[in-house]
């Protein structure tokens, strides 16, 4: 694989990672977010300090990012998971806004709006393959278990998960540390992959995609949430020359699927293979039904 | 279950008034009255979704008032609601399996690794739901998503979701709303066979009289938050309180 190739395999692969918490979180609980960047930043700024100040190991400070955020996620979420939808979202996007501000403001930890230069570049193609993977499996393995369920409950008809004895609160607040880890996690990896950081990277915009791309690929449904990274991570690499329209185009295509397919452009399904073969046989069948009613 | 002086205001309003019940275990019980009488307030109390302003709720010899509303249905009490609050978009088998969350005890490292747990009680619990829905009559229905299927097996699924919580108490909010005669004569054998098989006790709000008159052990009348009758049904119909209730006072 050339190095080009390489480098957009590496932003997908990051990028899924964080889709994936938001997926969980939006399109299997229907909790919406507008803060996840921050999570990204709080990954992305703590391992970068670890492997940069203190000489951590990689991974470990990889790691770190990704408890941290979710330990700040766990709090934020306690305090207001309470809250219904909007009211949660508004607290979700101060939130953001919140990490942005504070990483701007302690120059002395992180280097302010100035910016984190001279992180390793450590985070290549085999680690990214490897944590897509691992994010992924588990991502699957827990939307197919009792609490994918649970949280698919709260989504469809919130009052009546409780009335079945769903603890309504603690799911939510597991989707919401879910969504955090994950976020936390790509962002150590894209601190080690772009070698620089500023506060404004993970601005409410990059919420905003990280929503919009869950939305875009589909609610409720991990293989859509691929698709729609594909799509918002590569036709901006397609369309370069377009970059400075690049939220407009985001707009736009998000008024085009909401009017048009809702669900997104996979929604509330999975790709599987057993059922495209499914598929293709009832097509043969439908055709030589055809065939023998046209002889 | 037993409920003692319960009171719930909205602004000025009394929706109930000091109520009081006693529910006996294997009975079917009615709660009935007209439109706006508090009677789907007094289910909302029960199941925590309201708290009450005073009073008591017990339920197997425990205080549950002002539980949250999973506690309570933890506890045993399974419900379906006045206008069906079925997991729209999921299938039928899946509204069963949601149910029966509490019967799963592996963790979530478990199902991650799918360890051999994992895979027993996802198994179990299946061949549950399965013989559940077996027993309601939807069992070649699994497939197909909830908001599909025709209202009458609307209602049923939501029956047999609220019995898959395994419960000791149902409540039943309206059954046979929107059935019509021939409907709801099915739905009372229906009610009484789930009722004789799972080992239930039964509180139902009902306006269908015959549908009343078909299940129900003791009937409440409730109007404007107030109980005004309680009895048998015979005994209560003629009660003059009750007449001028539903038909208004004789000139």
């Amino acid at each position: 694989m050339s190095g080009y190739w390489q480098e957009i395999f590496v932003l997908v692969g990051i990028n899924f990672i964080v889709v994936l918490g938001v997926s969980i979180l939006t399109g299997f609980t229907k909790l919406f977010s507008f803060g996840n960047a921050g999570f990204m930043s709080i990954g992305a700024y703590t391992s970068a300090i670890l492997t940069t100040r203190f000489n951590v190991p990689f991974l470990l400070a990889v790691l770190a990012g990704a408890i941290l955020a979710g330990l700040v996620g766990y709090g934020l979420g306690s305090l207001t998971l309470g809250l219904k939808g909007d009211y949660f979202l508004i607290t979700t996007l101060g939130f953001g806004e919140c990490v942005r501000v504070l990483f701007e403001y302690i120059q002395p930890v992180t280097g302010g709006a100035g910016g984190l230069s001279g992180i390793t570049h450590y985070t290549d193609f085999t680690i990214v393959a490897i944590s897509v993977v691992v994010a992924f499996i588990f991502a699957w393995t827990l939307i197919h278990s009792k609490y994918g369920r649970n949280l698919t409950a709260i989504r469809e008809q919130e009052v009546a998960a409780d009335a079945v004895g769903i603890n309504t609160f603690k799911n939510k607040l597991l989707a919401f540390v879910v969504s955090a880890v994950y976020a936390g996690w790509a962002g150590g990896l894209y601190a080690h992959h772009l070698t620089y950081l500023e506060p404004k990277i993970f601005n409410l915009a990059k919420s905003a995609e990280l929503t919009i791309t869950t939305v875009i690929g589909g609610l409720g449904s991990l293989t859509g949430s691929f698709l729609g990274t594909c799509v918002v991570t590569l036709l901006p690499e397609v369309f370069r020359d377009l970059s400075t329209y690049r939220m407009l185009l985001y707009g736009i295509a998000v008024v085009v699927i909401i009017t048009v397919k809702p669900s997104g452009l996979y929604g509330y399904k999975e790709f599987s293979i057993t059922k495209i073969i499914r598929w293709f046989k009832n097509l043969s069948k439908r055709t030589s039904g055809t065939v023998e009613k046209g002889a | 279950m037993q409920i003692n002086g319960l009171n719930k205001n909205f602004g000025g309003v009394k929706a109930i008034d000091s109520f009081n019940l006693q529910l006996e275990k294997g009975k079917i019980h009615g709660l009935i009255g007209p439109n706006g009488a508090g009677k789907t307030t007094i289910f909302n109390t029960i199941t925590g979704i309201y708290k009450p302003d005073a009073g008591e709720i017990r339920f197997k010899g425990k205080d549950v008032t002002g539980l949250k509303p999973f506690q309570v249905a933890q506890l045993g009490v399974g419900r379906t609601f006045q206008n069906i609050r079925l997991f729209a978009t999921l299938n039928v088998m899946e509204n069963v399996l949601i149910a029966s969350n509490l019967d799963i005890t592996y963790n979530m490292l478990d199902s991650f690794l799918r360890l051999p747990k994992y895979k027993k009680e996802e198994k179990a619990l299946r061949e549950k739901a399965m013989e559940l829905l077996k027993i309601v009559g939807l069992q070649d229905l699994v497939d197909a998503q909830a908001n599909s299927l025709p209202y009458g097996h609307q209602r049923k699924l939501e029956i047999a979701r609220a019995v898959a919580l395994n419960p000791s108490l149902l409540l039943l909010d309206e059954p046979a709303a929107g059935m019509n005669k021939e409907e709801s004569v099915e739905l009372v054998e229906f009610i009484k066979e789930i009722k004789e098989r799972f080992d239930l006790t039964v509180l139902m709000i009902e306006h269908h009289m015959d549908v009343v008159a078909g299940l129900c052990d003791h009937v409440t009348v409730l109007n404007f938050g107030k109980t005004i009758a309680s009895g048998r049904l015979d005994e209560v119909k003629n009660n003059k309180m009750v007449v001028e209730a539903y038909l208004g006072e004789e000139k």
